[in-house]
């Protein structure tokens, strides 16, 4: 049902990676996640500058019924946000790939991308999760 | 040992319509089928029909139902004529609640109680302990199905369905063996959102074709089936309490604001003595409707502060769908209970600025 893009890595915990060049990435949840969430209403995003270690929690998503954290895929220093998501965050709900974006993070190891999951392994996953 | 998940019988047609379905109390039940924003706003501004079959029904007959129910709940069931529900609380001796309740009055001697889904065997055992007199109690929870269409269209999309003449229902008044296109059920005009509606109560066999006959009659009207979560966010914004959130063995109803419905003058009855001393001397905690002024959502069992002081927590909270804003239903000590009182909400381990505002947050216009 859910919809994914065979260009981004994925992790366990439902976030998407692409990688961008210049040793960056960009990181947001995916359609499994904001469809299992509802309608998000509220989110909490690192600011720029800030250091986000992998595995750890960055932030959080809220839907009408439900807080859940987001747990950053990677290690490094967060270089970009999206603002648009505090006044609009049910960008999330709408386009998970694309507006619904929510940090762009600058690799302090990017051996860690080997662990990420491919879209064909993330869905299997999900299905196992389901 | 995991039990097996109970169903009502509209459980075979949520698919169909897209139902997400959670575990509620041990109950499969849909929290949404489409989004809770939009089943939220089309009970707001249309109609929509809610499953509501987990809901316990208990059938009290005798002599002395009256004197029996009377002693059980806090409100003046002496007032109830024929054809008249009213909500109440029901208590411990102490005032903390049992549940909270509808009942019907089909004549003196014969009424409904609706009670609360995941307090259904504890009501029961609590009703039969305390039974006195020619009273019989039937739990009759298993065979009977509720259906609500709530919203400001639901008398007009209702009305296509009989010729019983639904505008002579009053806000809390029922019919009984109400033609619904050929199926009978208890039809009252009562509901959980905080808007105009009806619930329908009717047997387990006629409510999935009564589900389907009710959205098919409220096409134009854009009628939406709608799951928990929004019903959750409507009796929300309503300040209508929850039982396990607002309200609770250790909750009185005087705390959560609910003290209308204790009826001191009426005589003897369950937790008479504690509730009248809190209504004397004001309860050490008030239930307060709570808006947030820095970024964050309230929810449910977040602590409440006074600077270090904690003075209570919240029971409920949302963005609430209809004004867009944060805010929460808060169990805090009643000297701060003043509105515009500035309070923190402890949300993931930061304190987060809140104040006291006026509850309900929302009121239906006329």
């Amino acid at each position: 049902m859910s919809e994914l893009r065979d260009d981004l890595k994925y992790s366990k915990e439902h976030e998407w990676v692409e990688v961008l060049g210049d040793n960056k990435v960009r990181i947001g949840i995916t359609d499994f996640a904001q469809n299992s969430l509802g309608d998000i209403v509220f989110v909490e995003i690192p600011e720029v500058d800030d250091e986000v270690t992998a595995d750890e929690t960055m932030g959080s998503v809220e839907s009408v019924k439900a807080v859940s954290d987001v747990y950053c895929p990677v290690s490094g220093k967060v270089v970009e946000v999206n603002g648009d998501l505090e006044d609009a965050p049910e960008k999330i709900n709408e386009e998970p790939y694309g507006a619904g974006w929510m940090v762009v993070v600058e690799l302090s190891d990017p051996s860690e991308l080997d662990k990420l999951l491919s879209a064909q392994e993330y869905d299997a996953f999900t299905k196992e999760e389901e | 040992m995991s039990q097996a998940l109970k169903r009502t019988p509209l459980f075979p047609l949520y698919e169909k319509y897209g139902a997400k379905i959670i575990d509620f109390g041990g109950w499969e039940l849909p929290v949404q089928f489409t989004s809770i924003l939009d089943e939220h706003k089309a009970v707001r501004e249309r109609a929509g029909l809610f499953d509501v079959s987990h809901m316990g029904e208990v059938d009290v007959k005798g002599k002395d139902a009256l004197a029996y129910i009377q002693k059980l709940v806090t409100n003046d069931v002496a007032k109830l004529v024929d054809g008249k529900a009213l909500y109440s609380p029901m208590c411990y001796p102490d005032g903390g609640t049992v549940d909270d309740l509808l009942v019907y009055r089909y004549n003196e001697e014969h009424y409904l109680i609706v009670i609360n889904a995941a307090n259904i065997d504890k009501d029961v055992e609590w009703m039969k302990q305390n039974l006195e007199g020619e009273v019989t109690l039937e739990n009759i929870s298993p065979q009977v199905s509720q259906l609500a269409l709530q919203g400001p269209l639901a008398e007009k999309v209702l009305q296509k369905l009989t010729d019983t003449d639904l505008s002579e229902i009053a806000f809390f008044h029922f019919k009984t063996d109400v033609n619904l296109n050929g199926i009978k059920g208890l039809v009252s005009r009562t509901g959980y959102t905080g808007e105009d509606g009806f619930e329908i109560y009717l047997s387990n066999e006629d409510a999935p074709k009564l589900w389907d006959i009710i959205l098919e009659a409220g096409k134009d009207e854009e009628v939406l089936p709608c799951g928990l979560g929004a019903r959750d966010t409507l009796r929300f914004e309503a300040k209508l309490p929850l039982y396990g959130q607002e309200l609770s063995k250790d909750i009185s109803p005087i705390e959560a604001g609910i003290g209308f419905f204790v009826k001191l003058d009426k005589g003897d009855f369950i937790g008479r003595d504690a509730l009248a001393l809190q209504k004397a001397n004001g309860a050490p905690r008030k239930l307060v409707g709570i808006e947030m002024i820095e970024r964050g959502i309230p929810r449910t069992h977040y602590p409440v502060y006074i600077g270090e002081e904690l003075i209570g927590e919240v029971t409920t909270g949302t963005q609430s769908p209809t004004l867009k804003k944060n805010l929460g239903l808060a169990l805090i000590k009643s000297e701060h209970a003043a509105i515009g009182t500035e309070v923190w909400v402890e949300i993931r381990n930061k304190k987060v600025k809140a104040e006291v505002v006026k509850s309900p947050f929302y009121k239906r216009g006329n």
